[in-house]
């Protein structure tokens, strides 16, 4: 089975990979942007890159998989716009999965073996605040406990803390060495994905902005008294 | 690639309106609006952020509805072409991952174009609204012979169209505010609705424009100059100060306890931005050698507006073209129409790296 994932709720990443018979996966070509600030430019050019690298046309595609965040809402939409018009155009099914699970997934062995029953995945939400979710390790995997939220790191459970948004506040969260860097990508996606199952995954794509927009409603205009 | 009748999908998202367009050569086949319009109206202007998210949720449907209106297939396409700016970054941003996306998809070449310029860009469509109009109105008058005049919520502009896929220069265009948001602006000190154009326009019926003298902007020797020494801000407009002359006046009245004149000052303040609107414009059209002169964006359907810029336009001889509304505000008919005229000419396709630029210059007709 072949797919294609999409995130970008952080940086840009792009994955192509084929589920074994053995239900392994392999990892046929990948790519993913240094910054978070470009995802209109590279998400299409990514897609067509990994395509070519592997070798494989669109037709044999058996379906997408979108990160719908939550993320910095631009980017966000970048990708979730990018998934749905290529679906559109190939006539793929596409699914959509909680970006922050490609950071659990990544993380989840990491926790177990250093005998973590519950842990916290964080990215980086900007205005001092992170996109976070907790989870709690199950004898096969881990399970969604608490998220995926928004708000300042200190509000955030005490618990070993993964990912870029966990490593920049320090003194907030019980951040583990090593995984500073961690952003959620399209890999581990895949991968979560996979572990679940397609056929338990959503094709809900809405994105998972978690803030409303800065609008406010301006205030009655006050009238000048005689 | 030359073709003469390519058959293009056009995607419009600089705004508030999400607009698939599809044209085959100067045929419009299908143009599918979908506006955010009421999303933002209890803030009193567009909310970018709103309209990003709207888009997101629209754009899909509406290339589906598109499609089918114009019993098109993606495969059938010759092009697909988007606003790559000016316009809000990121609704812009939706518009163009779409687009990429259909491109890649489709294996089709991808146009990213300039708004403004698609604004001129309805006037190559045949059925453009524009009575006795014919498409080849572009060609058949001298190249230096057409103008245009957008007023809309985000644009004041006065452009001179030379070559439509080449040379278009930016005569004037507002420094502060759109006109249209001038009108929305003024319709909340006023309390009446938004968008604030049409209401304004419907108050102002029955309002004495001579009521209230308010300024016209950047009309003094010191910004104008003369025809010989142009001054610096010749065909450029500004609103701003006009919004806040308006508010005394409506201060004034409360300070005093009376009742404040609503519809004579809706009269007053149409008549200011319609003056100084078309007497830049004529100006721009006696000293640039303009002889067509074409009326596009929302604010377009402004009564006002439409009368006096008639009138202006007949008193100098010059021709005034209006495409029908649906044409005149953001959509993307204007996109593909633009878009299709680029096809046939062979020009280079933008590629899939293009990045939406919110301040494309006018001169830069295609990225």
């Amino acid at each position: 089975m072949l797919l294609l994932a999409l995130d970008s709720s952080a940086t840009a990443s792009v994955t192509l990979g084929r589920q074994e018979a053995d239900g392994q996966l392999t990892i046929l070509a990948q790519r993913t942007s240094a910054d978070t600030r470009s995802h209109a430019e590279v998400m299409t050019p990514y897609v067509q890159e990994v395509l070519e690298e592997a070798g494989v046309s669109a037709k044999e595609l058996d379906a997408l998989i979108c990160g719908t965040g939550p993320g910095p809402f631009t980017g966000l939409r970048a990708g979730i716009m990018t998934a749905r018009t290529l679906a559109l155009a190939w006539k793929k099914p596409l699914y959509g999965l909680m970006s922050l699970t490609a950071l659990a997934q990544q993380v989840a062995p990491v926790a177990r073996s250093a005998g973590q029953e519950e842990f916290l995945v964080a990215s980086d939400a900007r205005r001092r605040e992170i996109y976070w979710a907790s989870y709690r390790l199950t004898d096969r995997g881990y399970q969604l406990l608490q998220g995926p939220t928004v708000g300042p790191a200190s509000q955030a459970p005490q618990l070993a803390a993964y990912g870029m948004g966990a490593s920049l506040y320090p003194g907030d969260l019980q951040a583990q060495a090593g995984y500073d860097q961690l952003q959620p990508a399209a890999d581990q996606l895949l991968a979560a994905a996979l572990k679940a199952g397609l056929e338990n995954l959503s094709t809900d794509t809405s994105p998972l902005y978690l803030r409303e927009s800065d609008a406010k409603v301006p205030e009655t205009r006050k009238k000048v008294g005689p | 690639m030359t073709k003469p009748q390519p058959l293009v999908l056009g995607i419009e998202s600089s705004c508030d309106e999400t607009g698939i367009g599809i044209v085959r050569g100067q045929t419009l086949l299908t143009n599918t609006v979908s506006s955010s319009m009421e999303e933002h109206a209890r803030f009193g202007g567009v909310i970018p952020e709103i309209a990003s998210r709207a888009h997101l949720e629209a754009l899909i449907p509406a290339i589906r509805q598109a499609l089918d209106e114009a019993q098109v297939e993606l495969e059938d396409l010759d092009a697909i072409a988007v606003t790559a700016g000016p316009g809000l970054a990121g609704a812009l941003m939706v518009g163009v991952s779409a687009a990429k996306a259909l491109a890649a998809a489709t294996g089709k070449p991808l146009y990213g174009i300039n708004h403004l310029v698609a604004h001129v860009g309805v006037g190559l469509l045949e059925d453009c609204g524009i009575e006795g109009h014919q498409a080849d109105f572009l060609e058949g008058l001298p190249a230096s012979g057409i103008g245009a005049l957008l007023v809309s919520g985000g644009h004041t502009e006065i452009l001179a169209v030379r070559d439509i896929t080449r040379d278009v220069e930016l005569l004037g265009a507002t420094l502060d505010d759109a006109a249209g948001e001038a009108y929305d602006k003024v319709a909340r000190l006023l309390g009446l609705p938004y968008p604030g154009g049409p209401a304004i326009d419907r108050a102002a019926q029955t309002g004495d424009p001579k009521k209230f003298a308010f300024p016209r902007g950047l009309t003094s020797r010191k910004f104008m100059g003369t025809a010989e020494e142009p001054g610096p801000h010749r065909y450029d407009f500004s609103f701003s100060g006009l919004k806040t002359a308006v508010a005394r006046v409506v201060e004034g009245f409360e300070a005093r306890g009376e009742e404040v004149p609503v519809a004579d000052i809706a009269a007053s303040f149409q008549e200011s931005v319609v003056d100084v609107i078309t007497k830049k414009a004529m100006l721009a059209c006696a000293e640039r050698g303009i002889s067509t002169l074409l009326l596009g964006g929302g604010v377009a359907a402004n009564s006002r507006l439409r009368q006096l810029t008639a009138q202006r336009c007949a008193e100098a001889g010059v021709k005034l073209v209006i495409p029908q509304f649906s044409l005149c505000t953001d959509n993307g008919a204007m996109v593909a129409a633009l878009g299709a005229r680029l096809v046939a000419e062979g020009r280079e396709p933008s590629g899939l790296a293009f990045r939406a630029d919110s301040s494309l210059p006018v001169e830069k007709i295609l990225v």
